[in-house]
């Protein structure tokens, strides 16, 4: 960050604090369970009152501004806890929320035994059986967030858990970009966004269209959320692309 | 021998097969302060300018029409009628040189370029420019759109800001907007959207349109800060999808391309980011990062190796021609 040295104002007293506190993922064992390293903080897994638990931290990223950081930061703890909740009252399964430590950026939840539709598809073991199945799942637990004017903003395959149990339950995750909007737009922009993990990462198309035909079923707004789904992904065709 | 003229610059350049760079002469069609470049004027510009900067290159490249191999010219995307008034040149070059021709899209020319030039062999690609704002990923054959912006563009929006506070087109508006940064202080709030692994930037330019002004009037702020927080809010968000993308995609470098890839503080944000990730990061110099000729006669001759030519009747342009629609025969990776 060199010559503009920036004065990490916000992370000192920050520092301050959290050395009279006490580091609770350090003494629940977190930092030797790294579960994944994402793009906006590190997920640990440790048993926390005798649960078994996922704890998502995240990290100050000192590439961006610190007033900006530090407004991003709190903005999305406080929305995934909170969306996670809005969810759950929508009747969309997530993980049950536990604890939200704001002085360490963290958010305690249960951890959802089973795995990402990423590394299912990656796997190449689902049947046409489980796809159709499992793509109802995601694209009825949409229609009812967007139905409840909750908008997820990174429905990619890695936010989407399938739980190891009979029913194969479609769990949603990572609810820090999530919105509170019901203009057709911001609806059409998720399924845009969800459309292009499923078929840029994994060419599967079949997949989406299942997601498609679930949500037309469940959404009783489906007609202007498609319109507005179609007219992003025409302008993301057509966009002129100059220079 | 490539030819490139899908915006306001236009550009002819001699490369070798390994990619060294033996001429790269171009011309940047300015237009005054507060407007920005019609395509009939641009395309007029460049039908004026171009057959100079042909000898230019040969003179520079100090070879002769015989020595060449093939004429690439960008086939899209870009402005219609600057493409086409370079496209016409090279269809007449062709047939007095005896020479095939190779079309090119023109971002695919600048992530072959940014490739060769830095020596990354599988980046994560931001291309920033005036008209594009990609994250790109190869992947079987193409490379493929993992992000990107849900409205506008970044240089379209900068230029945009740049003109509702009256800088100067030259030699770029970003380049003043950059300048113009470095002596700001205050960092203003100002909208940050990042919707999964694409940004939208119209929130910008409605801040853009209805606030700069009465901000820097009312002596809130300076011009000054107001290019410095742009830029803070604008690059933060562009290194934070790169950052998704390459979680997702699990890579480590990364390379920027594009006009807006020239910017030293973004340059500088992207390394700060990829440095923790325990990658690198590879940029170039306004001599590639901005349009140039170099960069399609590279990604041209490695199409032409694997035969790739056109035929006269196939020698279009195409304003629309995405990143993904190229299939990449050259790279034998995955
Ligand atoms: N409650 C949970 N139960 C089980 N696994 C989880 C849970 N929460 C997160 N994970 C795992 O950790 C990964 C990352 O979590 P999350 O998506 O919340 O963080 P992230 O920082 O956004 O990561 P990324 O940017 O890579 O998506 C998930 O893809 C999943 O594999
Ligand atoms: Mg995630």
């Amino acid at each position: 960050m060199g010559k503009r040295g920036f004065v990490d104002k916000h992370n000192a007293s920050g520092a301050e604090k959290q050395q009279k506190q006490v580091d609770i993922i350090e003494k629940l064992g977190g930092y030797d369970n790294l579960v994944s390293q994402g793009a906006e903080g590190r997920v640990f897994a440790v048993k926390f009152c005798g649960r078994d638990t996922i704890v998502k931290q995240r990290f100050k990223k000192t590439y961006r501004h610190p007033t900006l950081d530090t407004k991003l930061t709190r903005s999305r703890l406080g929305m995934e806890a909170r969306s996670m909740m809005r969810a759950r009252k929508l009747g969309v399964a997530t993980p049950t929320l536990y604890y939200v430590d704001q002085q360490q950026s963290a958010i305690y939840m249960e951890k959802v035994p089973g795995k990402s539709l990423k590394e299912l598809i990656r796997e190449d073991s689902m049947s046409e059986k489980d796809m159709e199945d499992i793509g109802a799942q995601v694209g009825k637990a949409v229609a009812k967030m967007h139905d409840g004017g909750l908008i997820h903003g990174d429905l990619t395959t890695s936010n989407i858990l399938v739980r190891d149990d009979d029913e194969r339950t479609v769990v949603i995750i990572d609810f820090g970009l999530a919105s509170n909007s019901i203009i057709a737009e911001d609806k059409g922009v998720d399924l845009y966004v969800l459309e292009r993990a499923i078929t840029v990462t994994h060419s599967s198309q079949a997949l989406f269209e299942h997601v498609m035909t679930a949500y037309r079923r469940a959404s009783s707004q489906w007609s202007s959320s498609f319109n507005k789904f179609a007219e992003v992904r025409m302008r993301g065709r057509k966009r002129s692309m100059i220079g | 021998m490539g030819f490139e003229g899908s915006a306001n610059k236009v550009a002819v350049g001699v490369v070798s097969h390994t990619g060294d760079i033996l001429s790269n002469p171009r011309k940047t069609y300015i237009t005054p302060p507060g407007t920005g470049f019609l395509p009939r004027e641009t395309a007029e510009h460049h039908r004026q300018v171009i057959l100079d900067i042909v000898q230019q290159a040969l003179d520079e490249a100090g070879i002769a029409p015989s020595d060449l191999d093939c004429l690439c010219y960008t086939k899209g995307p870009g402005m219609g009628a600057p493409l086409v008034s370079v496209a016409v040149v090279v269809r007449m070059l062709s047939q007095i040189w005896k020479k095939p021709i190779v079309p090119v899209n023109h971002c695919v020319g600048h992530i072959e370029m940014g490739r060769v030039v830095c020596g990354a062999m599988d980046p994560v690609v931001l291309y920033v420019s005036g008209g594009n704002t990609q994250v790109i990923a190869y992947n079987e054959r193409r490379y493929r759109i993992f992000g990107e912006t849900i409205d506008i563009a970044v240089g379209n929006c900068l230029d945009r800001f740049a003109r509702e506070i009256g800088l100067s087109n030259d030699p770029s508006p970003g380049y003043n907007i950059e300048q113009l940064a470095k002596k700001g202080t205050k960092y203003i709030d100002m909208p940050y959207t990042v919707k999964g692994m694409d940004i939208s930037l119209s929130g910008i330019e409605t801040f853009a349109k209805s606030e700069a002004r009465t901000k820097i009037d009312a002596g809130e702020c300076t011009a000054a800060d107001l290019c410095y927080s742009l830029q803070e809010t604008i690059f933060a968000m562009l290194v934070e999808i790169t950052e998704r993308t390459m979680a997702h995609c699990n890579a480590n470098d990364v390379l920027i391309v594009g006009g807006v890839g020239c910017n030293v503080r973004l340059q500088e944000m992207m390394r700060v980011m990829v440095g923790e990730r325990g990658g690198k990061l590879y940029a170039t110099d306004d001599r590639y990062c901005i349009d140039n000729g170099a960069m399609i006669a590279y990604a041209g001759i490695l199409a032409f190796m694997e035969g790739q030519t056109a035929t006269m009747a196939e020698t279009i342009c195409t304003q629309r021609y995405r990143t993904d629609d190229v299939l990449v025969t050259w790279r034998k990776d995955k």
